[in-house]
C-alpha cells in the first residue's frame, strides 16, 4: 500500500465530480491510499495569480502548510492545482522578500511552511510510482482496438516541474498503451483549450476547441483522455455549442485517464462517473463495459 | 535649500522587482513568445512589444492594454523564451498592478471573470462554480443586455451541468475560513508589492 496526501481541487467536487470519484475508484484498485487534506482550501488558481500574487501565494500556502504536516507527497489530479501549487512553493524559495511577508501572513494563523512539500500530479505518480507495467498487470478487459487521442493539456508539462516533455509529453500514451489501446499520434497534445476563458472570451476558446477536438478526429481517434478538468469540461461539455458554431458534428467521448483505466479494471461504469460525461462514451466502450 | 530630486523608479525596475519579473531585462526581443502565442493576435500588443514597452517605461499605455488580459497562461513561451524569460508570470505580474491601481480594459471581460472567481474563493475557501458565474454575470450585465440572445444560450449549458450532476447548487465551505481571512488581512497589511 502507499500513502499519499490528497487534494482533490474545487472542480473534482463539482463540475469534474467524474475525476474525484474515479481517482478514488482507481486508487483503491491499486493500492493506492489518498488521503483527503484536512480542511484544504481552493488553491487559488490562475485567475488570483492576476488579481494579487501575494494573496496568491498565502492561500496555496495555507495548503502546504497543512499538508506539511502529514509528512506525504501532495498528489492532486488536476493540472491547475498541480502547476499552482508548485508554483507558490518555487516563488517560495526564489524569492526571499515573498517569503517573508507569506510566512508573516500563516504566522498571524499559527501555521509555518518550510518548504518540505513535494506537489505531485496523479498522472506523474502513476507512471513513475506505479508504472505503466504494474498497471497493465491490473488490466482484466484488455482495450485492445480502441483508439484514444491522449490530451495533456497545458499545465501538467509546462512551465515544467520536472515531468515529462514540454511540447510532446509521452506519460499518457504509455498509460493508454499499458490498458491494451492505441494512443493516436496528436500533434496538439498539448496545446490549449482555452481554459477559463471559455466564459469571458467564449469565441476565442470555441476556435481552439474546435482545432483540438479536429485534430484528435484527423487521426482516427475514437475518443480522447484529459486530466485536467477544465480541458474536459471545455471539449465536452462545450462541444455541442463548437458543432452549433462550426456546423460541424462531433461527437467524441472525452474521458479522464482514471475513467478509462477503471474501465479497463472492469470497475462499475457507476463508481467511474461514467453517467456524468456530456458527450456519452457508452457507445464507443460498449464491447468493453 | 538646493531641490533633490528622486528620480521616479523606472517601469522595467518595477517589473524586475516582481515575481517571475527578474530576468525581463534580458530580453534580445526575438519574438518567440509572440510566435508561440495562440492568442497574440487578440491582443492589444504582443508579448514581445509589451516586454519592449515595459523596457521604454510606457507604463500607463501597457496597463492599460488587454494584453495581459488575453494571457491564457497556457506557459508556451515561457518553455521556448531562449533567455529564460517568463512572459506569463510577468504577464500576471502586470495584471495585479492593473488592478491594484484601477486601470480600466474595455475589450474583455476577463479582469471580472478573475475578479468573481477570486471572490468565490474569499467567501467559502473554496470556489462555488454556480456562485462564481452568478456574480461573473451581475458584474458583466452590459455584455448581457448587448447580446441576450447569446446569454440565453447560456441557460441550457448550465442546465446540462446540473442534469449531469456536475453543478452542485450549495457551495463547500472550508472551515478554516477565518483562518484564511486573517492571513489575507495580514498578507494585506504587509504592503508594497
Amino acid at each position: 500500500m502507499r500513502y499519499y496526501a490528497y487534494f482533490p481541487g474545487c472542480s473534482a467536487e463539482a463540475t469534474a465530480s467524474a475525476l474525484g470519484l474515479s481517482t478514488q475508484a482507481v486508487a483503491k484498485a491499486l493500492d493506492i491510499e489518498l488521503i483527503e487534506l484536512e480542511d484544504w482550501n481552493c488553491c487559488g488558481s490562475t485567475p488570483y495569480s492576476g488579481i494579487d500574487e501575494v494573496e496568491a501565494t498565502c492561500i496555496a500556502a495555507r495548503d502546504l502548510a497543512l499538508a506539511e504536516k502529514t509528512g506525504l507527497d501532495l498528489v492532486s489530479p488536476c493540472n491547475n492545482c498541480y502547476i499552482t501549487l508548485n508554483k507558490a512553493d518555487s516563488f517560495l524559495k526564489e524569492y526571499p522578500q515573498l517569503k517573508e511577508r507569506v510566512g508573516e501572513a500563516l504566522a498571524a494563523a499559527n501555521l509555518k511552511y518550510e518548504g518540505g512539500v513535494r506537489v505531485r500530479h496523479l498522472v506523474e505518480v502513476l507512471f513513475n510510482d506505479i508504472t505503466p507495467g504494474v498497471i497493465a498487470s491490473r488490466v482484466k478487459r484488455s482495450l485492445d482496438g480502441l483508439k484514444v487521442a491522449p490530451y495533456y493539456g497545458c499545465q501538467l508539462t509546462r512551465p515544467g516541474f520536472g515531468f515529462d516533455d514540454p511540447e510532446f509529453p509521452k506519460s499518457l500514451d504509455s498509460l493508454i498503451e499499458s490498458l491494451g489501446a492505441e494512443a493516436v499520434p496528436f500533434a496538439l497534445k498539448a496545446r490549449c483549450c482555452g481554459g477559463a476563458f471559455i466564459i469571458s472570451e467564449e469565441d476565442m476558446a470555441l476556435e481552439l476547441i474546435r482545432k483540438l477536438l479536429d485534430n484528435a478526429l484527423e487521426n482516427g481517434a475514437q475518443c480522447m483522455i484529459t486530466p485536467c478538468p477544465l480541458c474536459q469540461t471545455n471539449l465536452d461539455v462545450y462541444q455541442g455549442k463548437v458543432n452549433s458554431k462550426f456546423k460541424t458534428k462531433f461527437n467524441l467521448p472525452i474521458l479522464f485517464p482514471s475513467q478509462l483505466m477503471g474501465v479497463a479494471f472492469g470497475l462499475a461504469p457507476r463508481s467511474l462517473g461514467l453517467g456524468k460525461n456530456a458527450v456519452s462514451p457508452n457507445k464507443v466502450l460498449a464491447s468493453y463495459l | 535649500m538646493s531641490e533633490v530630486k528622486t528620480k521616479p523608479r523606472s517601469f522595467i525596475t518595477e517589473v524586475a522587482s516582481l515575481p517571475g519579473g527578474v530576468k525581463i531585462r534580458d530580453c534580445i526581443q526575438c519574438g518567440t513568445c509572440t510566435g508561440s502565442c495562440p492568442v497574440a493576435q487578440q491582443m492589444d500588443y504582443s508579448p514581445r512589444k509589451v516586454i519592449a514597452m515595459v523596457r521604454a517605461d510606457m507604463r500607463d499605455e501597457v496597463l492599460s492594454s488587454s494584453s495581459m488580459w488575453h494571457c491564457l497562461s497556457c506557459y508556451l513561451c515561457t518553455v521556448r523564451c531562449p533567455k529564460d524569460i517568463k512572459p506569463t508570470e510577468i504577464f500576471h505580474a502586470l495584471e495585479c498592478i492593473a488592478i491594484r491601481e484601477g486601470f480600466k480594459v474595455k475589450e474583455t471581460n476577463t479582469p471580472a471573470m478573475y475578479r468573481s472567481f477570486t471572490d468565490s474563493i474569499k467567501a467559502n475557501g473554496r470556489v462555488h462554480e454556480l456562485g462564481f458565474m452568478f456574480k461573473y454575470y451581475l458584474r458583466t450585465w452590459r455584455t448581457l443586455l448587448a447580446n441576450p440572445s447569446a446569454a440565453l444560450k447560456m441557460l441550457p449549458l448550465a442546465l446540462n451541468l446540473l442534469t449531469l450532476g456536475r453543478m452542485p447548487l450549495m457551495p463547500k465551505k472550508v472551515k478554516g475560513r477565518k483562518e484564511l481571512k486573517i492571513i489575507l488581512e495580514k498578507a494585506k497589511a504587509g504592503g508594497g508589492a
